[in-house]
């Protein structure tokens, strides 16, 4: 049976993996390429590594700790945060990616995702969507909007509509952050996931507010995600993602157990 | 020296990087006269079907065609697998290798299943069990219920041929061999132990 994935989260600045609540107050949890590859070794079915302060400042991703995390890691390695052109996912993949994140880029030039797909695959070219609801309407679901800028800037477009579009240009997973849930350990928001992943024929990884094996379960179940990431659950030892399986596996969620 | 064949379809590194890992010599080439001092070959692929057709423009087919008659060992990996038969519906006008003579197709979202809430995605994307259906020297070491990372559209059908055998909608061929032939759907690269074992497998392969 095909199971669901439990994704390790690396948010990285200045070559340092960070975690933020609400996308601010950055506290330092390590270096990218030793988390990563502890995240393998204790389970964890991909990593990825988001450059969360790249697309402000202006940087392009860090090669050079994308190639120290990618070197011996043996399970799929997604990066994002500041790739613009095909040529910076060209440089990504040349380090060692296996996937490509794109967020702000790809709504500035939404055909950057069909030509970086043409060259490397759809399977590589994640888009990834930073979701806000809108506590004044009827609808919060329907009506959430998608921000870029770390959060700060609304775009005006719907995420449902964004991902539909997304998915018709090329891309081959969504990942979805809730920027409501992010940092929270408060729980996934099961809705958005739900109404994307249905909405969606590709692979929808749900992001932000991972605190409990019962906010993973929640998600796999009514939230109708086929990944879930978590970053700061994993990096101060709350658990790891094999114990975390372990749990799930438990509950008959299909996971990577024994792994 | 392992030769894995570069055919502009996707990202070699992580194939590269992995049978490094495991000690193997490597030579990545994109023409025909390197083949000739391959001793196992490796097709990689990821993307569309159609992106094979550079292996008949730069000569690259009969140059396969002739080491895997050599008895040289030859593991196809996603793409580069689903090229070993006889073609894809992904691409109808584009002829694969024949050394398998079935046709790989697109899963096919079943009636009932699309109907409800469980209706199956497409691409398979992730983790799924591999279900050993005969043994062989290619998945020596690797148990029923082992994983694999998959990411993939089309398939190939379950035939004799078939060493490992997953169930996604329905049940499709996970792994290949006949010979010093291989095949695998999967992407043993990112397959973690499992896969590591799989390509060690595929080292140790002894020509025929």
């Amino acid at each position: 049976m095909l199971t669901r994935r439990v994704i390790a989260c690396l948010d990285c600045r200045d070559g340092r993996v960070v975690k933020g609540i609400q996308f601010l107050d950055l506290i330092d949890a390590g270096d990218p390429a030793e988390l990563a590859h502890r995240h393998a070794r204790d389970g964890a079915d991909e990593i990825v590594l988001l450059d969360i302060t790249a697309t402000h400042e202006g940087r392009t991703t860090l090669l050079e700790t994308v190639r120290r995390a990618a070197k011996n890691l043996f399970i799929p390695f997604t990066v994002g945060g500041g790739i613009r052109t095909a040529e910076d996912a060209a440089r990504v993949f040349d380090a060692g990616a296996d996937k490509i994140s794109l967020n702000s880029a790809a709504l500035a030039d939404p055909a950057l995702i069909g030509k970086i797909g043409a060259d490397f695959g759809a399977q590589a070219v994640v888009v990834a969507i930073d979701a806000r609801r809108n506590a004044g309407v009827a609808d919060t679901v329907k009506s959430a909007h998608v921000f870029t800028h770390g959060g700060r800037r609304d775009t005006g477009r719907t995420v449902i509509e964004w991902a539909r579009e997304a998915e018709s240009r090329g891309a081959g997973e969504i990942l979805l952050t809730s920027m409501d849930s992010d940092g929270t350990r408060s729980g996934f928001d099961c809705e958005l996931t739900a109404a994307v992943s249905t909405a969606v024929s590709i692979p929808v990884i749900a992001s932000g507010g991972a605190g409990s094996v019962a906010h993973f379960a929640q998600v796999f179940t009514a939230g109708c995600a086929d990944a879930a990431l978590a970053a700061s659950i994993f990096h101060f030892g709350i658990s790891s993602a094999r114990e975390l399986k372990q749990q799930l596996a438990s509950q008959q969620i299909p996971v990577r157990f024994p792994c | 020296m392992l030769t894995v064949i570069d055919y502009k379809a996707g990202n070699l590194s992580s194939v590269v990087k992995a049978m490094r890992h495991l000690g193997a010599e490597v030579a990545v080439v994109d023409n025909p006269a390197a083949l000739d001092r391959a001793t196992r070959i490796v097709l990689p692929g990821v993307g569309h079907f159609a992106a094979t057709a550079r292996l008949d423009q730069v000569g690259l087919t009969p140059a396969i065609r002739s080491a895997i008659a050599r008895g040289v060992p030859f593991l196809g990996i996603c793409v580069g697998m689903q090229w070993l038969y006889a073609g894809s519906t992904e691409a109808r006008e584009r002829p694969g290798l024949g050394f398998f003579p079935q046709t790989v197709t697109r899963f096919q979202q079943s009636a009932e299943n699309s109907a409800e809430s469980s209706a199956k995605k497409i691409p398979h994307v992730g983790w799924n069990e591999l279900e050993i259906t005969r043994s062989s020297s290619l998945l020596a070491g690797i148990l029923p219920g082992d994983f694999a990372y998959f990411t993939h559209s089309w398939r190939a059908p379950v035939t004799d041929d078939a060493v490992a055998v997953t169930s996604y909608i329905d049940p499709f061929a996970a792994a290949v061999q006949r010979g010093n032939v291989c095949g695998v759907q999967f992407h043993p690269e990112k397959s973690a132990e499992a896969g590591l074992t799989i390509l060690r497998n595929f080292l140790e392969l002894a020509a025929c």
